[in-house]
């Protein structure tokens, strides 16, 4: 039950993009592992800024 | 035996699914169980999935699981992300199904409710789900391009100007006739109106939470913000009892809509964290909790549906708008059976996201399925009310009369029984003033939802329930509007930017502020004739958008359908050329009868010059004859505008044509831009979500 739950949370932070830093994280981490010159990670103000902004480029919403 | 369970229970649901048709379209009685409509439509959704969608997704496109998706392969961990397919599912549908299933439906039932719940019903099963599902496949096997830039791909030049051209267009028609909308249910509404505004700030409140105190925190913000929603509605009740604070509110259409085009130019120039954004996150929430609840809400109350199967308006005479079943009923409801306005999102958005493509027909075909749905809950919103009490709210002033004894005369005359008691004690239920006149679906929709939601959950709070109905419409209609300013903005600087490099900055203030302001006085324009149109201006707007919408439809088939064809699937090539036939039929016919037609209540020109002849003989009382002058330039601007669609529609059908008949002839043709197979790395490690 409590699993049930938690995944159920998980699928609602995901939907809503209440995870998007966390993936981006690890994201980062994974890609750039093995370059030495790596791009540091972005702080979580400086990702949401980007993240958000970049959301709102093409048609969102419709009819 | 396990086979043979499934093949009784696939009959059963085809059996009980032929039954609740049979009884929704057999019903001559007074009133029938809105039951049978959720039962039919559950039905027909399941078979539909179930065979043909699998089929389609089999057969025809052939999705293969092993194949690595756009998201997989250009992975950058922002924009392209390989997604749980429920996050997916999630995201399209929030984006696909905005205000248009609810209005479409509400405006349709003058009809009667058979024929919109029919087409409801075969429109999405077999045009608007294919389409989406059938774009959404093309797009993730190229790159997750937009519907344009395959349409230039793969047919060619002409046709992705013509999407662009179509979409831009749509965009302005749209957001006129919603911002018209929510215009007619603030309209001497202080309850409506104050709560609407209270949507602004609230929304800003939200937007600095997370851009600032809680950077990324969306739920926290969200839930926040829904909180303060609610409380708006409830304030709005203390705001219509205080002499003071109400007059504040109180406004005639035209104040309305300036502040409306006030608003939406401010939110094209504002940066979209303080205002888009969060409004977008609290309209969904809103919009899909009140999805749910409305459909728990039907299914505990059962209502009756009052309205006739069919009305004497099949014949073209409708106070609502003018013009026959055929073809305005599939002109009317454009979102909820198909919708061209989805292929965008199909393309472009979401495959970034998807994970596999076996996931293309839940989420290409299963969201369309939930739009058509919502839309069959907005036909029975509207029909739940008794049909003379759904014709005095929805009928224009222009056609029944300014006063309440005259439009009650009328529409008693029509043979629905109504009285002017009954109208004001309504309208004293649901806290407004008057109900009479409120074009554009929205009050009509919230009264049948507040009806529904107060008899299923407690009978007290009719006007809560009223002005949360309102809200909730209000609050998506505005996230479309600001988005779709945005959104022509960019494509305008788009475009002037191949002219004026400098233009195309999307940050440069100038160009932002020209662009925006050119984007909000398109709308504007439509707008303002829509107010000071005594007809009420939804009848001119709404099928304007329709003929927009499905023709932008037709372009997305026909690219589908081109690239089905050089794909060497000709014997397939029905799955998308048979909606699009269909299409072709009703938009050309219905552009045919707005421009040609000697109706006065259909044609664009015959309205004009009937208006500037009553208009030179005097015959007009002065206060119409004020706006005569402008009404009938919009008339003939509308009429040129339903030339255009169709005559851009044509040039794109013959072009596809053209190109399926030089691959059919073995000529050369462009070749097809599907990008090469690539093996996905993810179905090895089952790393879904």
């Amino acid at each position: 039950m409590l699993r049930k739950i938690k995944h159920l949370w998980h699928i609602l932070r995901q939907l809503t993009g209440d995870d998007a830093y966390e993936v981006y994280l690890k994201h980062h981490a994974e890609f750039h592992v093995s370059a030495v010159d790596a791009p540091p990670a972005l702080s979580r103000k400086e990702f949401f800024k980007l993240w958000q902004d970049n959301k709102w480029k093409g048609v969102k919403r419709c009819c | 035996m396990h086979k043979n369970l499934k093949f009784i229970g696939w009959l059963a649901v085809a059996v009980l699914g032929a039954l609740a048709i049979s009884a929704i379209a057999l019903n001559r009685g007074e009133s029938i169980s809105a039951m049978w409509f959720i039962a039919a439509a559950a039905c027909v959704y399941a078979i539909a999935y179930r065979f043909y969608a699998a089929w389609i997704a089999a057969k025809v496109l052939m999705v293969d699981e092993t194949r690595a998706t756009p998201a997989e392969r250009l992975d950058n961990g922002r924009d392209f992300i390989p997604t749980n397919k429920w996050v997916v599912f999630g995201h399209h549908f929030a984006a696909i199904a905005g205000p248009g299933p609810l209005i479409g439906p509400t405006l349709a039932a003058q009809f009667g409710y058979l024929p919109g719940t029919l087409w409801i019903l075969i429109g999405a099963v077999l045009g608007g789900a294919v389409q989406d599902m059938v774009t959404l496949f093309f797009s993730t096997r190229r790159n997750a391009r937009s519907l344009g830039q395959m349409a230039r791909d793969e047919i060619g030049p002409i046709g992705g100007a013509a999407a662009l051209i179509g979409t831009f267009m749509i965009m302005i028609i749209l957001i006129a006739v919603l911002g018209l909308v929510v215009v007619n249910a603030m309209k001497h509404s202080p309850w409506a109106t104050s709560t609407v505004a209270a949507t602004i700030p609230i929304a800003m409140i939200v937007g600095f939470y997370m851009r600032n105190f809680r950077p990324g925190r969306v739920l926290e913000a969200s839930t926040l913000g829904v909180v303060l929603l609610l409380l708006a509605v409830v304030s709005g009740g203390w705001v219509d009892h205080n002499p003071t604070l109400r007059s504040f509110f109180d406004h005639d259409g035209l104040p309305l809509a300036w502040m409306i085009i006030a608003y939406g130019f401010a939110a094209a120039v504002m940066p979209v964290w303080l205002l888009l954004a969060p409004r977008d996150y609290l309209s969904t929430f809103v919009k899909l909790g009140t999805v749910i609840l409305l459909a728990v809400a039907i299914v505990i109350l059962q209502p009756q549906v009052h309205m006739p199967a069919f009305t004497q308006f099949t014949d073209g005479t409708g106070p609502i708008f003018g013009g026959k079943l055929f073809p305005f009923v599939f002109i009317t409801i454009a979102c909820g059976a198909i919708s061209g306005f989805h292929s965008l999102i199909s393309s472009g958005t979401t495959p970034k996201l998807l994970t596999n493509e076996r996931d293309i027909r839940m989420i290409g075909y299963g969201a369309m399925l939930l739009e058509s749905f919502v839309a069959i809950m907005a036909m029975i919103a509207a029909t739940v009310l008794e049909p003379g009490v759904f014709f005095a709210i929805n009928s224009p002033a222009g056609v029944v009369g300014k006063e309440a004894v005259d439009a009650i005369a009328k529409i008693n005359s029509w043979g629905f029984a109504v009285t002017v008691e009954q109208m004001n004690q309504l309208a004293k239920d649901m806290g407004e003033s008057s109900l009479f006149a409120r074009t554009g679906g929205a009050p009509s929709l919230a009264v049948g939802m507040a009806s529904i939601f107060g008899s299923a959950f407690g009978k007290g709070m009719l006007a809560i329930w009223y002005h949360f109905a309102i809200m909730f419409e209000a609050i998506f209609i505005l996230t479309t509007l600001d988005a779709g300013t945005r959104v022509g903005r960019f494509m305008l600087q788009d475009m002037l930017g191949n002219v004026w490099p400098k233009m195309g900055e999307t940050s440069w203030m100038p160009s932002v502020i020209f662009t925006s302001g050119l984007v909000v006085a398109g709308w504007g324009y439509f707008l303002y004739i829509g107010v000071i149109d005594p007809n009420g201006g939804v009848n001119i707007l709404w099928p304007l958008f329709g003929i927009a919408n499905q023709m932008l439809a037709a372009i997305a088939l026909c690219v589908g359908t081109g690239i089905l064809v050089k794909s060497g699937k000709l014997k397939y090539a029905w799955i998308t050329g048979l909606p699009l036939v269909w299409l072709v039929i009703i938009t050309s016919t219905a552009a045919w009868q707005k421009i040609f037609s000697d109706d006065i209540r259909v044609g664009f020109f015959a309205a004009a010059n009937d208006l500037a002849s009553k208009l030179a003989a005097g015959a007009l009382p002065p206060e119409k004859a004020a706006v005569a002058p402008q009404l009938i330039f919009n008339q003939q601007l509308d009429a040129y505008l339903t030339l255009f669609f169709v005559a851009v529609l044509w040039v794109v059908i013959i072009d596809m044509l053209y190109a399926t008949y030089k691959y059919l002839a073995g000529k050369p043709v462009l070749p097809l831009s599907e990008v090469a197979h690539e093996p996905s790395r993810l179905v090895e490690n089952w790393v879904r979500d």
